[in-house]
């Protein structure tokens, strides 16, 4: 049997989320952000909720997420995302509201907006993607740029003497009341890939049970900002982030699990 | 032998070449082309496409979704 005789539409087991719209993705090639856009979406089409969803998108790499995710987009000032997804909720409390954003944006500008979102438990899903650096604007330094790993503005590493420690904003807000699910996961193995779907289906339950906050972290490469191609970049990230950003769950159904 | 046979269909024109796909099939049926792209890129293909077992790794860590897989059961 010859492989083209596989490929008939009957036989098709996988394709692209019809909810992602047809423009190629703007990213680098091998980013992990594609594969989260990508996840969202199929996770919203097998909900049947692209109606009554609204994302936000951030300022970061994942701006022009609108331009790929095909339902309802707001776009956020830098950090905000938390702050309209809060308005967002509570002037239309039956749509399903979720943020997407970066390191740079929900970590260092929009640390307030975060904390005090989780504090309240507003009723939104936060997807994070945290690869350690400000990609979008040359690889400088983020708050979650590791110890000793280099970036535009610690050529020479981040020294934590100075430049202060790394922070496990994930860990943060789960020990706020408010977040009833939090987690971290990657998405550059199968494994993973099919771990963190599990993840974001879940947050998308607590918000439908309206339990409180869901805080889903990625954490994801950025092989531009570290100078390395994509599957040394994947590499780097088993051997050096996930040792300090250890993966799994942090608090389910609003208990810290202990390790 | 086999009992299932699979296929990927990769949109070449929008396929980066990042080469996640590859270390990701258990089968190591993916390559790298020799060819580029209209962008540049060397796009992900079949190289051995008898192996193929359709089991969608490959697409489902695509960062740009650009893997449709197919997949048969064989009844013989």
């Amino acid at each position: 049997m010859d492989f083209k005789d596989i490929i008939k539409p009957e036989n098709l087991v996988y394709r692209r989320s019809s909810l992602l719209t047809d423009k190629p993705f703007s990213y680098c090639p091998g980013c992990g952000h594609g594969t989260i856009h990508r996840l969202i979406m199929e996770v919203v089409e097998e909900l049947g909720i692209q109606e009554i969803t609204v994302g936000i998108a951030p300022v970061g790499c994942s701006v022009l997420a609108y331009e790929f995710m095909n339902m309802d987009m707001q776009q956020a000032a830098h950090g905000r995302a938390p702050a309209l997804a809060t308005a967002l909720k509570r002037l239309m409390p039956d749509k399903y509201i979720f943020t997407y954003q970066g390191d740079g944006d929900l970590a260092a500008i929009g640390t307030a907006e975060t904390i005090h979102a989780c504090n309240r438990g507003e009723n939104i899903i936060i997807f994070f993607v945290n690869n350690g650096i400000y990609g979008m604007t040359g690889g400088q330094m983020a708050p979650t740029t590791l110890p000793g790993m280099p970036a535009s503005t610690c050529p020479f590493g981040r020294d934590v003497n100075i430049m202060g420690n790394p922070l496990k904003i994930t860990e943060l807000v789960a020990q706020l009341p408010g977040v009833h699910f939090a987690t971290r996961q990657s998405v550059h193995t199968p494994r993973n890939v099919r771990r963190a779907k599990k993840a974001i289906q879940m947050a998308f339950e607590v918000q439908k049970n309206k339990k409180g906050t869901s805080f889903v972290e990625f954490v994801s490469n950025c092989n531009s900002g570290w100078k390395l191609s994509p599957v040394a970049a994947n590499e780097w990230m088993e051997q050096h982030m996930f040792p300090f950003y250890p993966l799994g769950d942090i608090k389910v159904d609003g208990n810290l699990v202990t390790k | 032998m086999a009992k299932v046979r699979g296929a990927i269909v990769v949109d070449v024109e929008k396929c980066k070449g990042c080469g996640v796909c590859v270390p990701a099939c258990p089968q190591e049926v993916i390559s790298l082309a020799k060819e580029v792209n209209g962008k540049g890129y060397h796009y992900a293909y079949m190289n051995k496409p008898e192996d193929c077992i359709g089991c969608a790794n490959c697409a489902i860590v695509c960062p740009d979704g650009v893997i449709s897989v197919y997949k048969v059961k064989l009844d013989n």
